[in-house]
This record gives structure tokens, sequence and C-alpha cells, in this order.
């Protein structure tokens, strides 16, 4: 029973956020809004038994995304000049239509799917945390490590992409253009 | 009033038909990296849901890196939004054609 006011009760709250969000036309509603639709997910993780997840679903997403998008848009006036229009029909069309085919395909799945094993079974003798570690170190470690790697570069990218002088880009420029920025730079170095 | 796995499906589907509006409607590139990263939670839920009712970690394993993919998707997106933000003052998406397709 309580189980299910609380499954009741989140699903509302992470809907309405969620579709504050989306509706919104202010940036920073927006953004607030998808925080606490972040918080109100955990709480799905944590009903599931899965704390592991939920916390790092707290201290990442509410903690380093929202953290992120808030420089992104408090640094820059990222609001100013974009006007919501009605999008291309054809687009909004094709999008339902997927949307659509995807409900059924949910619905569905679990009916054609019933003689499904578990693959790795959850162990009852020790936590949920715990569980996860000694998974994720046998089972996944491959994964692990490639998901550590693509971290290193998407955080290189990102320091090298928000950083100084970035703001010309190589590839847009012509071959003089770039030779004239290479003879000031040797200049600039003696 | 069993909660059962098809009502976590029905909320995750829900978010995700949520996300993919705000996909279709906004402009603005970074209201749209808000909307990926509801679809990237809608779909988090329902791995671990099945996780939870098959009683198999191998959901939670694919929800853990599904948030690495998230996080670092925002590091690049944000680090080209910055770039593009220096370059042209305006993030409409609309202005966003200088490959000329």
């Amino acid at each position: 029973m309580f189980e299910a006011i609380a499954f009741y009760l989140f699903a509302f709250l992470t809907i309405a956020m969620f579709s504050i969000a989306v509706l919104t036309s202010q940036a920073l509603h927006a953004m607030t809004a998808l925080a606490a639709g972040m918080i109100f997910i955990s709480a799905f993780f944590f009903l599931l038994g899965a704390d592991f997840i939920g916390v790092v679903q707290i201290i990442v997403y509410t903690g380093a995304v929202m953290a992120l998008y808030a420089f992104g848009m408090m640094f820059f006036d990222t609001t100013r000049g974009v006007k919501e229009k009605n999008a291309n029909s054809m687009i909004v069309f094709g999008l339902s239509g997927l949307a659509a085919l995807m409900v059924v395909i949910i619905f569905v799945a679990p009916i054609v799917s019933e003689n499904i094993g578990a693959f790795y079974p959850i162990n009852e003798a020790v936590g949920n945390t715990q569980d996860v570690g000694m998974v994720l170190f046998t089972k996944y470690l491959v994964p692990f490590e490639l998901a550590a790697v693509m971290l290193l570069v998407a955080m290189i990218a990102g320091i090298v992409l928000a950083g100084k002088k970035m703001d010309h880009s190589l590839t847009q420029m012509s071959e003089e253009e770039i030779e004239l920025m290479r003879e000031s730079n040797k200049k600039a170095q003696l | 009033m069993e909660i059962t796995l098809n009502h976590y499906l029905v909320l995750s589907t829900i978010l995700f038909a949520i996300g993919l509006i705000g996909v279709m409607r906004r402009k603005n590139l970074l209201m749209l990296f808000f909307a990926t990263e509801i679809l990237l939670n809608a779909v988090n839920i329902a791995f671990v849901a099945i996780s939870h009712y098959y009683g198999d970690l191998t959901g939670q394993m694919f929800a853990f890196f599904v948030i690495a993919i998230a996080a670092s998707e925002v590091a690049v997106g944000l680090g080209l939004l910055v770039v593009w933000f220096k370059r042209t003052s305006n993030i409409d998406l609309d202005a966003m054609t200088s490959m000329r397709g």
C-alpha cells in the first residue's frame, strides 16, 4: 500500500515537473523543474531497491549536470533572441508516429518475452551497493573501463572547447588566414 | 493494489513522450539538451524497473552506463554550445545552417 501511494505520488510529481521543463518559455523555470524531476526520479530507484543508482542519480544529475547547465545559462545569455516557433509539421507527424509505435511495442514486449531468465541474479545476502560493485568489477569490467576513457575524453573535449583562444575555428578559416595566425603566434613567442 | 512492472513501463513511456515533445518543439539548443536528459532518464526508469522485477542486475548496469554517457554528452555538448555562442551570440537551432545541406 505504501509502495502504491509513493509510486503514484512520485509519478504525478515527475510528470508535472518534466511537463513544466518541456513546455515553459523561461529557461530558469525549465532548469529548476528539470532538477526537481531528477530528484523525484531517484525516488523510483529507491522504491525499486536500487540504492546505488539512486544515489548516483542525485549526485551526477542534480550535482554535476545541473551545475553545468546553470553555468551555461548564467555566463551566457543563452535565451536571448531565440523565439519558439511552430516546428515543421512533417517532423511532428513523423515523431508522433514513432512515439505511438514505441508505446505499442512497450505494451506488447512483456507478453512476447515471457521466458526471460536472470543473467546475473540479485544476491539477497549482500546489500545493493556491494552487489552492484561485485557485478560491475567482474562481468562488466571492460565496459566500465571504456566508460572511464569516454569520460576522460569528454572532460578534455570540454576543456579544449570552452577554454580561451578557442573562439576562432580552424575549420571555417581559409588557408591564408591559418598561415597568418601561425605567423603571428610565432612572432608572439619570440 | 500491487505496483507491477507494467506500471513502471507506462510511466517510462509517458516520460519518454514528454521528452519527445520537448525535442519537437524546442528551438533553443540549451532547452533541447534538457529534453534529451528527460529521454535518457525515462529509459533509466525502465531499465531499473525491469532489473527489479526480473531479479537481474544487468538493467542497473545499463542504467549506470547511460548515466555516464549522459554526463559526457553534457560536457561535450555544452563546450560546443559555448563555442557557437561566442561566435554568433545566438543559439537558435534554425540559424545553424552553415553546412548548406
